[in-house]
């Protein structure tokens, strides 16, 4: 509830900046329609609030990308994840690394595919070498990788994971 | 209570880090291990075989990762541009061919004649190579310069600032961190970090 207010309260500053794009607004929040689906398009600093919070929420934040193996293996993990822990406050954001040119003609078909129920955004700041270290500085930059956090504790994860070993992870984060 | 809880925290993701972050690797600074390791021509390739180099550009680099084939013609550019000058690049293929095919040496060939590479693109047999330089992705770039004491880590991480753009790049770390040796001059940015496919084990 939280994260969706302050994504709506993203998106409104990003509008009234449109009129003024020498005013270096940090939030390059795009919105694309077509083939059915929104899809929200961050570059780090728009998608840098949705990596914490105060609230009573986890947040469970994974980067992958359609091309990426591993990461398509443990993509219905994340979704159940989302859906059963759904009640006790857990979240997870799908933050996709695929490049521009394949939202349309890959990212996109693959939500819909798949039905992914988890919210997908797309990140798309090709300096990596800024932001690698302000998602974790543990994090070489492979992925996949993945990112838990609550308003006390973070946690960050460079690999792949089976059910059991996510479902553990997020179980610390809440007792 | 609270102090607890946080000790226990910090214990818990200090543990966790521990874990993470690959415990082999070179630093920078630290001296790079030879190979000998087949090349996409058949023939078997060793950094001792460059009597004139200076030093290496080695690329941990794959057929099948996109921000690996992003930099293809890079990596290209850079051999053209540094191998003359002594500084060849010797690029590594470190996934495992059986868990990704698309990285078969067969696949390797017909990549590197695809694209005209001009730089040996070997296989990793055995995927012996990389842990011990620490590569966690691909791509991934280790330069060494030749010393009396071995070939030495001066420059660890990505090719440039832009993995999806080779036009928009605003910083080339590689071919600053060569110039600089070339130069004689302290690299500036000695490591930096390349978004990358995680290495298939």
């Amino acid at each position: 509830m939280r994260l969706n207010l302050l994504f709506l309260l993203l998106l409104f500053a990003s509008c009234k900046d449109t009129g003024d794009k020498s005013a270096s607004s940090s939030y390059d929040v795009e919105k694309k329609v077509s083939s059915g689906i929104e899809l929200n398009i961050y570059d780090y600093q728009g998608l840098e609030p949705l990596l914490s919070t105060d609230s009573k929420m986890v947040y469970v934040v994974n980067f992958w990308a359609t091309w990426c193996a591993p990461c398509v293996k443990e993509l219905p993990f994340f979704e159940k994840i989302n859906t059963e822990y759904a009640h006790r406050n857990v979240e997870v954001l799908l933050v996709s690394l695929d490049f521009p040119n394949k939202y349309d003609s890959q990212l996109k078909p693959f939500i819909l595919d798949k039905g992914l129920k988890s919210r997908v955004v797309a990140l798309n700041d090709p300096d990596a070498n800024t932001w690698i270290p302000k998602v974790s500085e543990t994090w070489s930059g492979a992925i996949p990788a993945t990112l838990i956090f609550n308003k006390d504790k973070r946690m960050f994860y460079e690999k792949a994971f089976t059910f059991e070993e996510l479902q553990a992870e997020v179980e610390q984060f809440l007792n | 209570m609270f102090t607890l809880k946080t000790i226990i925290a910090s214990f818990t993701f200090f543990i966790g880090s521990v874990l993470l972050v690959p415990s082999g690797g070179y630093k920078v600074g630290d001296v790079a291990t030879d190979f000998s390791l087949e090349n996409i021509d058949g023939k078997r390739v060793s950094l001792a075989d460059y009597k004139e180099a200076k030093g290496f550009i080695v690329i941990f680099t794959c057929n099948t990762c996109p921000f690996a084939v992003a930099y293809e013609d890079r990596i290209e550019a850079l051999n053209k541009r540094y191998a003359s000058k002594g500084y060849p690049v010797i690029a590594i293929m470190p996934n495992n061919p059986d868990v990704q095919p698309g990285d078969s040496m067969d696949a390797m060939k017909a990549r590197a004649k695809a694209k005209g590479f001009t730089f040996p693109y070997l296989m990793d047999e055995g995927q012996k190579i990389y842990p011990q330089y620490g590569a966690t992705k691909t791509p991934h770039v280790y330069l060494l310069q030749k010393t009396a004491k071995g070939n030495v880590v001066r420059y660890i991480g990505a090719i440039d600032d832009n993995y999806q753009d080779a036009s928009a790049v605003k910083t080339k770390y590689v071919e600053n961190a060569v110039d600089a040796l070339l130069a004689g001059k302290e690299i500036q940015e000695k490591e930096t970090r390349a978004i990358g496919c995680t290495i298939k084990v």
